[in-house]
């Protein structure tokens, strides 16, 4: 083995490591012929960094060569760092072992661009396709399709890949031409569409043949910075409503920016990467893809941003008290969704048991509610207790956000101190 | 105070569940060969009949569905203690029953069994995420694991489907045995002497050549992907149990 490809891989690996994209779910590959590896269901996380996150693909850069010059990224054109390229076969060997050896699930393809879009674009294509055809593997690919790529090119790699991802970079295209000149939201949207045509395409030719080969089978994701421009949550989350209404679009990513080009005056100055707002856009993601919330419900003109305290369901169902309390025993599904405390899993299994008998807070705790939270948002079988009429939403906001691990809070932020200098 | 005795099997536990109803005695408790027993009990050794447990398992699919009898196998690995009882009880409740009862989880015990199917699949997962091959000199690919519960029966399907075309080992160092994969069927192996360190790590003379490189490559690999403004130890804890580190390719030795 070339003692070169340490290195190499350090280097790329690296530069790979800001994509937030992990997901290896949405595609099943039986593994028929006997070949190497198969996908199903959610897809495994096989390690996890020192950071948290989770290492499920082997997530890695072809190259960190590239001709643009994006005040976010750590490989623009102007910084000083070291370059290097993979060589397709390089790759192939890689994750074919890295496979063999239960360390990943699948590859997860990037690239800096070098030349243009779609010469780039065709290596990223090789290695999928090598992958298929020569090694007959059956697990999981995520490739990156470079903005500006041909209609061919990301045909050809949706034939290969489970998942195809063409990154909006910023929450609006404003913010976007300010740290991005060389990107804007037309080279970005439109392999998009090609993604989606291509995914419609395929799924309509698969009803009428059995055999027809299928495109991107997992859909596409994208992925937006959080923090490094002035646009409000209610921007970034009215923009990713619109693109899951977009068929094949499966995930958007949020990615709390970190400043790692900091002599760049575009973007603001940080001392800490905006980990909470991250998470609060997650939840508020989470809400309008598995508990039927819609957008302007989570955000408004009268609300443009998400509360830092308290999670965007709690915060909901604080601004409209008139919605409860909730009987778990005759209410529907949609509105046991809605209550703080009781998650996807803990409502279905509601709704399946109260067909039996009535259910008791006992049960609900049982069942796994966190009580703590929606006692005041639900009445069962009992006697009432005091839910969020009696208190007032004040009260709770106060209760929930100050039980927070109060040996957390370093602080207690409304207390004046005064140093008396000893 | 009645005791059935049985000898560790599920066969053995559905003819504990035949017998009961053939003599109209139900046991208060049911136990494995190796327990002690309390004083003033009535011990009565069930001996395994696959006959009589066949006859157990179609009646219970004729009351619950295909998935609920699967869910009780897999409660039955977790090898708990008084899981056997648990189950003895939901299986007489199931059949007596006139309706399906699988989805009451207001009743004790059908909420206590689906929790703990739950937390079995749980560790068939993490078996199936933490598991690390090392290639060996003979090409096959060796992993050390101990699971909590006896997941490895559940975890063979997958692994025979994923890595169909090259030879494996799964091996479960707490219970002893291990799958083995031939290229064409998994079968249950015992070793007598297993020469390993104590992190599963097999002797370097044994290992294919390129091994030690690949490890060296996937630590690199995951140090170099961390983005250190968020470290976060305690997320990564929580998600890759301290309990796994010790046969992790990446965490050997920590």
């Amino acid at each position: 083995m070339d003692t070169k490809i340490f290195d190499k891989l350090k280097i790329l690996a690296e530069a790979a490591k800001f994509d937030v994209s992990c997901a290896s779910s949405g595609t099943t590959r039986n593994n028929p012929g006997k070949g190497i590896g198969s996908t199903s269901g959610w897809g495994i996380c096989h390690s996890f960094t020192e950071d948290g996150r989770c290492v499920s693909l082997l997530k890695i850069m072809l190259t960190n060569c590239c001709i643009y010059d994006c005040a976010y990224c750590a490989n623009r054109r102007s910084n000083d760092i070291p370059r290097t390229t993979f060589s397709v076969s390089e790759l192939v060997e890689l994750t074919v072992e890295f496979y063999r050896r239960n360390y990943i699930e699948g590859l997860f393809l990037s690239s800096g661009i070098v030349r243009n879009a779609d010469y780039t674009m065709e290596r990223m294509v090789r290695v999928a396709k090598d992958l298929r055809t020569v090694h007959k593997y059956n697990g999981y690919i995520h490739l990156k399709s470079i903005p500006g790529t041909s209609r061919e090119l990301i045909a050809e790699a949706g034939l290969y890949a489970d998942r195809l991802s063409c990154n909006i970079e910023m929450p609006s295209e404003e913010s976007l031409k300010l740290v991005a000149p060389d990107k804007n939201y037309q080279s970005i949207y439109t392999p998009m569409s090609y993604i989606q045509q291509g995914f419609l395409q395929g799924r309509e030719d698969r009803q009428k043949y059995r055999h027809a080969l299928r495109f991107a089978p997992a859909g596409q994701s994208t992925q937006m910075i959080i923090g490094a421009s002035q646009d409000s949550d209610m921007k970034i989350l009215n923009l990713s409503d619109a693109l899951y209404r977009r068929p094949a679009m499966k995930r958007v990513y949020y990615s709390g920016y970190i400043p790692i080009n900091t002599y760049d005056t575009r973007l603001p100055a940080i001392a800490a990467p905006p980990l909470v707002r991250e998470n609060r856009l997650y939840q508020a993601d989470w809400l309008m893809r598995f508990y039927h919330f819609k957008v302007n419900e989570i955000v408004n003109e009268a609300h443009p941003s998400l509360d830092l305290d308290i999670d965007p369901k709690l915060s909901w169902a604080l601004r409209h008290p008139e919605m409860f309390p909730v009987n778990v025993n005759t209410a529907d599904y949609e509105m046991i969704l809605r209550v703080p405390g009781i998650g996807v899993k803990s409502a279905k299994l509601i709704v399946a048991a109260r067909r039996y008998g009535r259910l008791t807070s006992g049960n609900l705790q049982k069942i796994g509610i966190v009580m703590k939270r929606a006692r005041f948002f639900i009445t069962c079988n009992e006697l009432a207790a005091n839910t969020v009429h009696e208190t007032g939403p004040e009260y709770i906001r106060k209760a929930l956000t100050d039980s927070v691990n109060p040996k957390k809070r370093k602080t207690n932020d409304r207390q004046l101190v005064i140093d008396f200098g000893e | 105070m009645l005791y059935f005795i049985y000898d560790n099997t599920f066969e053995g536990l559905l003819t504990c569940v035949f017998d009961a109803f053939n003599r109209r005695e139900f046991p208060q408790k049911i136990v494995r060969t190796d327990t002690a027993l309390p004083l003033f009990t009535e011990p009565f050794r069930v001996i395994t009949d696959t006959d009589k447990s066949e006859r157990v398992l179609n009646a219970l699919k004729k009351k619950i569905s295909h998935s609920a009898v699967r869910m009780l196998f897999v409660d039955f690995l977790s090898e708990l203690e008084g899981i056997e009882t648990v189950i003895f009880r939901y299986i007489q409740k199931a059949v007596t029953a006139k309706t399906s009862i699988e989805m009451n989880f207001a009743d004790a015990d059908v909420l206590e069994l689906s929790k703990i199917y739950r937390k079995v699949m749980r560790e068939e997962e993490r078996v199936r995420q933490f598991v690390r091959f090392q290639k060996t000199a003979d090409n096959i690919y060796f992993a050390v694991i101990e699971p909590v519960y006896n997941v490895l029966p559940l975890t063979g399907r997958f692994f025979k489907t994923r890595y169909a075309d090259q030879q494996w080992i799964v091996y479960d160092a707490k219970r002893k045995y291990g799958l083995f994969y031939d290229l064409n069927t998994v079968e249950t192996v015992c070793f007598d002497s297993l020469d390993i360190s104590p992190a599963g790590n097999i002797n370097p003379e044994k290992l294919d050549e390129s091994e030690l490189a690949f490890r060296i490559l996937w630590k690199d690999y995951l140090k170099a992907v961390t983005i250190r403004e968020r470290i976060n130890l305690k997320l990564q804890r929580q998600y890759m149990p301290v309990r796994f580190w010790k046969y992790l390719t990446e965490k050997n030795g920590e």
